[in-house]
C-alpha cells in the first residue's frame, strides 16, 4: 500500500494524515465537482524527512532562541527566513525522494504542477487559517518540484504562521504539513468567490481576474468584484478594476503581462458569473457552512481550485496589520514611485516651509494655531508613513526569499550584501559630518560655525555638543567597502539564464529601493517632527518666561500623547527585577562582529551629546535620526529585534557589531558595564558580574582523620 | 576491563549532555555541555562561546571534570542510575585538527553548527587520564588512561 494517495482514494477519516484541504477536495471529487487532478504526499513524510535529517533538532533550537510573545514582527520574520533556510538546504532523504518521485511518475506526465500546503487543522469548520501557508504554481522539472514540496514544508513556519502559533498550537513534536500535489490548469480567468460576503450577510461576494487565480491571490492584479444577494440571487453592485495586466505562466515562473485585445471589460460575463454563484451556492449546501473558494475557467468549464470554510477574525486582532506588509512586486513599484515623488519630498517641502516661519514673532494665539497645524501636518505625513512606507519593507523580504529560493546560500542573510553599499541619506549626512569635523579641527571660521549651528539644528543638539562629538571623528570611521559585496553580485548575474535575467533584476532593483528608504523615508519624516518640536519648544519657552494658563493647558494635554510611529506590538515585555543580574542574554544576530567595551545608554536625544568613541552604543530603539553616532560605538545593543532595524542597516555599512532583541535592553545595562557583544550568534555577555565568591575554608576534621590513617 | 570500557562506551553514547566542572582560584563552577567522545575513548570534545564564564575558568586552570549520567529523576535512579566521571585536562584544539574535529562534534550534535562555527566559539578538547564509573549507588570502578595531556 503506498502512502501517497491520489485525491481520489481519501475519506474523511484522512484529515490527521492529509490535511484538510486535500480531504475538502476529495469530498468535492466524491461529489461529481471538477477539481484538478491530484495526489496527496501525507504528514508522515514530513516527519520522516525531518527525523532522518535532523532538522527537528535543528527547528527545535531556532524555535527557542527567544520567547516568542517578546518577538516583534520584524524579528518573527528573521526566524521564518532562517527556518526556510534550513529546508532549503536540507535535501531529502534518497529514500524519501525515491518514494516521492516514484509516485509523481506514477500519477503525472512530465508537466507543470501546482504545489498547496495541506496542513491537519489549517481549514476546518471551527477554524480557517487561509494564508498562513505558501503554494507554488508552475513548477516544472523534477528537481524544482521536488524542492517546492521543502518549501511547502517550510511554511508550516511562515512567519503568519508563527503569528498564530497558538492558536495552530505549533509545536515541532505535533506540527506536521502534508502537501497537494496538483496539475497546472491554465485558466483563462480564475478567482475566489465568498458564499457569504465579510461585510454584508444577506450577499455573496465574487472576485475574478484574467490569467492565473495567483494573481488575486497575492495582491499583483486588482480583481473585478460582484455582490449578489442570497436570496435572490440578483446582482447588487460590480466594480471594474480597469486592471491592465494578468498573471501567466513564463518558462518555470509566473509572470505578470500586459492583457490581451480580448481581454477588456468584466472578467466574467453575465452566464459565466451565475455559474459561479450557483456553484459557491452549492458548496455551502453541501458542507453545511458558508465557504471560501478558489475556482479557474478552463475551456468553458468552472474547475474548483480549494475550498475552505469562512471564519471571521475578531477586529480587535491587529496581528491582520501585519499580513497587511505583505505586497507583490507590482504594488511595492507603485510604492516606490510614490514615496520618491510624492511622499518624501512632500514632507520636506511642508517643512521646509515650515522652517521659515519666525515662531519668536507670533502672538501666543497665533503660536497655539501653529502648533495645532502642525501637530496636523504630522499626523497626516505619519499616516503616510504607515500606510505605504512601512509596507515598503516589505521589498527587502521579496528578495531575500527570491535569493534564497535560487541560489540557497547557507547563511539566509547573505542577501543584505547585495543591499547595503547604496547612497543612504544617513550615510551622506554622516560623510558631511566627518568632512566638517576635518575642517573645524583644522581650524575654524564663521562659515564653519555656521554650518555647525545648521548640523546641530538638524540632529536636535546644541552647537556645543555636536562640538565635543565631532572632536572624537577620525578618518577611521568610514563606511566599508565590500569586497564580497562584488563577488555575490557577479554570481547572482551569473546564476539566472538570460530570459530570466529581467525578473532578477527588478526584484534585486526594488530590494535595494526598499533597503534605502527604509532609512531615508525617515530622515525626511524627522524633518518635519523637528518642526512640531521647534513650535512646542517656542511655547515651552513663553511659559518658562511668564504666566501663560493657555500654552500650560495645551502643552499639559501632549505630555499624555504617543508616537503614533510604534508597530502593534505582539506582547509585553517583562517587567524588570532590578535584584536580578544578567549574566549572559540572547538576542538576535543583527550586524556581525565582536566587540568588548564599556556600555553607553542613551535613553533620550540629550544623552547623545555623552557618547565616547569605543563604547557600546545601548538602546531600547535607534531613530533613524540618531545614527550620526554610530560609526563612533564599537557595537550597539538594542531592545528593538530584527535585521532590518536602523541601527542594524548602519551597524552594517560601518562593519560594527549589532546585536537586537534584547529586551528591557536600556534597563538591564548601566552606562559603564563593560559588555562583550557577538553580532554573529546575537548574544551580550557581561563580564564584570561574577561578583565576589566565598573564600576557601578549612579541610573539614573527618577528612584530616582518613588522611592521617592513610599515612600510617 | 573491557566490560568496563564498554560501560562507559555506552553511557556516553547513549547521552548527549554532561555537567563540566572547572575551577578558578580555588573555586568550581559547573555549567550543562554538548559532547562527543571519540573512538578510543580518550578525548572528549565540548563547545562553549570565549566570552563565557567556564571559557575563562579554563583559561584559568585547564584541569576539568565532566559528569554524564544516566538519571531520569526517580527513586530507582539510587540504585539504576549509571553515573560517569571523565577527569583530564581541556584546551581549544588545535587550528589544524579543527575541522575533522568540528566534523566529528556536529555528527553527533548537527543542530549546534551555527554555534560551532561562529568566530565567537570554541571548540574545546577534553584529553581523559581517568574515567571513574558509579553504579549501584556505591560501586566505584576507574579507568586509567596513560599519557597526560601535554601542557598547553
Amino acid at each position: 500500500m503506498h502512502r501517497i494517495q491520489p485525491l481520489e482514494r481519501l475519506s474523511a477519516s484522512a484529515l490527521p494524515r492529509f490535511g484538510g484541504k486535500a480531504v475538502a477536495l476529495a469530498e468535492l471529487t466524491r461529489r461529481g465537482y471538477s477539481v484538478p487532478r491530484s495526489l496527496a504526499i501525507p504528514c508522515d513524510c514530513y516527519r520522516d524527512y525531518l527525523q532522518a535529517t535532523g532538522l527537528g533538532g535543528r527547528l527545535t533550537m531556532e524555535l527557542g532562541r527567544k520567547e516568542f510573545s517578546q518577538m516583534r514582527w520584524e524579528e518573527l520574520w528573521d526566524a521564518a527566513l532562517r527556518i526556510r533556510n534550513l529546508f532549503l538546504t536540507t535535501p531529502l532523504p534518497t529514500s524519501l525522494e525515491t518514494e516521492i518521485s516514484t509516485a509523481m511518475d506514477r500519477h503525472f506526465v512530465e508537466q507543470p504542477l501546482v504545489f498547496r500546503s495541506s496542513a491537519p487543522g489549517e481549514d476546518s469548520a471551527t477554524c480557517s487559517f487561509a494564508g498562513l501557508h505558501d503554494s507554488f504554481v508552475n513548477v516544472r522539472g523534477r528537481g524544482e518540484q521536488l524542492l517546492a514540496i521543502r518549501k511547502v514544508w517550510a511554511s508550516l513556519w511562515s512567519d503568519r504562521a508563527l503569528l498564530y502559533r497558538q492558536e495552530l498550537g505549533l509545536t515541532v513534536a505535533d506540527s506536521h504539513m502534508a502537501v497537494l500535489v496538483q496539475e497546472m490548469i491554465e485558466g483563462k480567468k480564475s478567482g475566489v468567490a465568498f458564499s457569504l460576503a465579510p461585510d454584508n450577510r444577506q450577499q455573496l461576494t465574487i472576485e475574478a481576474v484574467w490569467g492565473l487565480n495567483q494573481g488575486l491571490v497575492d495582491g499583483s492584479v486588482e480583481p473585478d468584484s460582484w455582490h449578489i444577494d442570497r436570496d435572490s440571487l440578483r446582482m447588487v453592485s460590480y466594480r471594474d478594476a480597469h486592471s491592465s495586466h494578468k498573471l501567466a505562466p513564463r518558462g518555470g515562473h509566473v509572470q505578470l503581462v500586459p492583457l490581451a485585445a480580448t481581454e477588456q471589460g468584466p472578467v466574467l460575463n453575465d452566464s459565466e458569473l451565475a455559474v459561479v454563484v450557483q456553484r459557491v451556492m452549492a458548496l455551502e449546501r453541501d458542507f453545511s457552512a458558508p465557504q471560501d473558494c478558489e475556482w479557474t475557467w478552463r475551456d468553458g468549464q468552472l474547475v474548483l481550485l480549494q475550498t475552505r470554510p469562512i471564519t471571521t477574525v475578531p477586529a480587535e486582532d491587529n496581528r491582520h496589520w501585519y499580513f497587511n506588509l505583505h505586497r507583490s512586486l507590482a504594488n511595492l513599484k507603485q510604492l516606490q514611485r510614490r514615496i520618491e515623488t510624492e511622499i518624501m519630498p512632500g514632507m520636506e517641502a511642508v517643512a521646509n516651509q515650515l522652517a521659515q516661519v519666525d515662531l519668536m514673532a507670533l502672538p501666543d494665539g497665533a503660536l497655539i494655531e501653529e502648533f495645532r497645524q502642525r501637530l496636523q501636518q504630522q499626523q497626516y505625513w505619519e499616516e503616510a508613513y504607515r500606510s505605504d512606507c512601512i509596507p515598503m519593507a516589505h521589498g527587502i523580504r521579496l528578495f531575500g526569499e527570491f535569493y534564497n529560493d535560487e541560489l540557497q546560500p547557507q547563511d539566509p542573510f547573505e542577501f543584505l550584501e547585495l543591499l547595503r553599499g547604496g547612497e543612504l541619506r544617513a550615510l551622506e549626512r554622516n560623510r558631511r559630518m566627518m568632512a566638517l569635523a576635518k575642517r573645524w579641527v583644522a581650524g575654524a571660521d564663521s562659515s564653519i560655525m555656521a554650518e555647525i549651528d545648521a548640523l546641530a539644528a538638524e540632529l536636535s543638539l546644541l552647537p556645543d555638543q555636536l562640538k565635543r562629538l565631532l572632536l572624537q571623528f577620525t578618518d577611521q570611521q568610514q563606511p566599508e567597502v565590500s569586497q564580497s559585496r562584488e563577488n555575490l553580485e557577479v554570481a547572482y548575474c551569473t546564476h539566472f539564464p538570460t530570459a530570466e535575467w529581467p525578473q532578477a533584476e527588478e526584484i534585486l532593483e526594488i530590494g535595494r529601493a526598499s533597503y534605502r528608504l527604509r532609512d531615508d523615508d525617515n530622515i525626511s519624516l524627522a524633518q518635519l517632527s523637528r518642526e512640531v518640536k521647534r513650535s512646542e519648544a517656542e511655547m515651552r519657552r513663553r511659559c518658562t518666561a511668564g504666566d501663560k494658563p493657555e500654552l500650560v493647558a495645551l502643552l499639559d494635554r501632549l505630555a499624555g500623547r504617543e508616537s503614533g510611529l510604534s508597530s502593534p506590538s505582539l506582547g509585553d515585555n517583562n517587567s524588570e527585577d532590578r535584584d536580578v543580574r544578567a549574566r549572559q542574554l540572547q538576542g538576535q544576530p543583527a550586524s556581525s562582529g565582536l566587540a568588548t567595551a564599556v556600555a553607553r545608554v542613551i535613553r533620550s536625544e540629550e544623552d547623545l551629546a555623552d557618547f565616547k568613541r569605543g563604547e557600546i552604543l545601548v538602546c531600547d530603539a535607534i531613530d533613524p535620526v540618531m545614527t550620526f553616532i554610530v560609526p563612533l560605538a564599537a557595537g550597539i545593543v538594542e531592545r528593538r529585534g530584527g535585521m532590518l532595524i536602523h541601527g542594524a542597516i548602519i551597524a552594517r555599512e560601518y562593519g560594527i557589531p549589532c546585536v537586537s532583541g534584547i529586551a528591557g535592553a536600556a534597563d538591564i545595562i548601566n552606562s559603564g558595564d563593560l559588555l562583550t557583544i557577538d553580532g554573529y550568534l546575537g548574544l551580550v555577555f557581561f563580564p564584570a558580574t561574577s561578583g565576589l565568591l566565598s573564600p576557601a575554608l578549612r579541610p573539614h576534621s573527618l577528612r584530616k582523620e582518613l588522611d592521617d590513617a592513610l599515612r600510617q | 576491563m573491557d566490560t568496563l570500557r564498554q560501560q562507559i562506551k555506552d553511557i556516553l553514547s547513549e547521552q548527549s549532555l554532561g555537567v563540566l566542572a572547572t575551577s578558578a582560584k580555588g573555586h568550581p563552577y559547573t555549567s550543562l555541555v554538548g559532547y562527543v567522545v571519540t573512538d578510543q575513548l580518550d578525548e572528549l570534545l565540548f563547545a562553549t562561546h570565549r566570552a563565557t564564564r567556564k571559557y575563562g575558568y579554563l583559561q584559568a586552570d585547564a584541569r576539568v571534570s565532566l559528569l554524564v549520567d544516566s538519571r531520569s529523576n526517580q527513586v530507582e535512579d539510587f540504585r539504576e542510575a549509571v553515573a560517569l566521571s571523565a577527569i583530564g585536562t581541556a584546551r581549544e584544539v588545535p587550528s589544524e585538527q579543527r575541522d575533522r574535529l568540528m566534523q566529528l562534534f556536529l555528527a553527533r550534535h548537527p543542530y549546534l553548527a551555527e554555534f560551532v562555527r561562529s568566530p565567537g566559539c570554541a571548540l574545546c578538547l577534553i584529553k581523559v587520564q581517568r574515567y571513574s564509573l558509579v553504579q549501584r549507588f556505591q560501586d566505584v570502578l576507574e579507568l586509567d588512561f596513560d599519557a597526560p595531556h601535554p601542557a598547553p
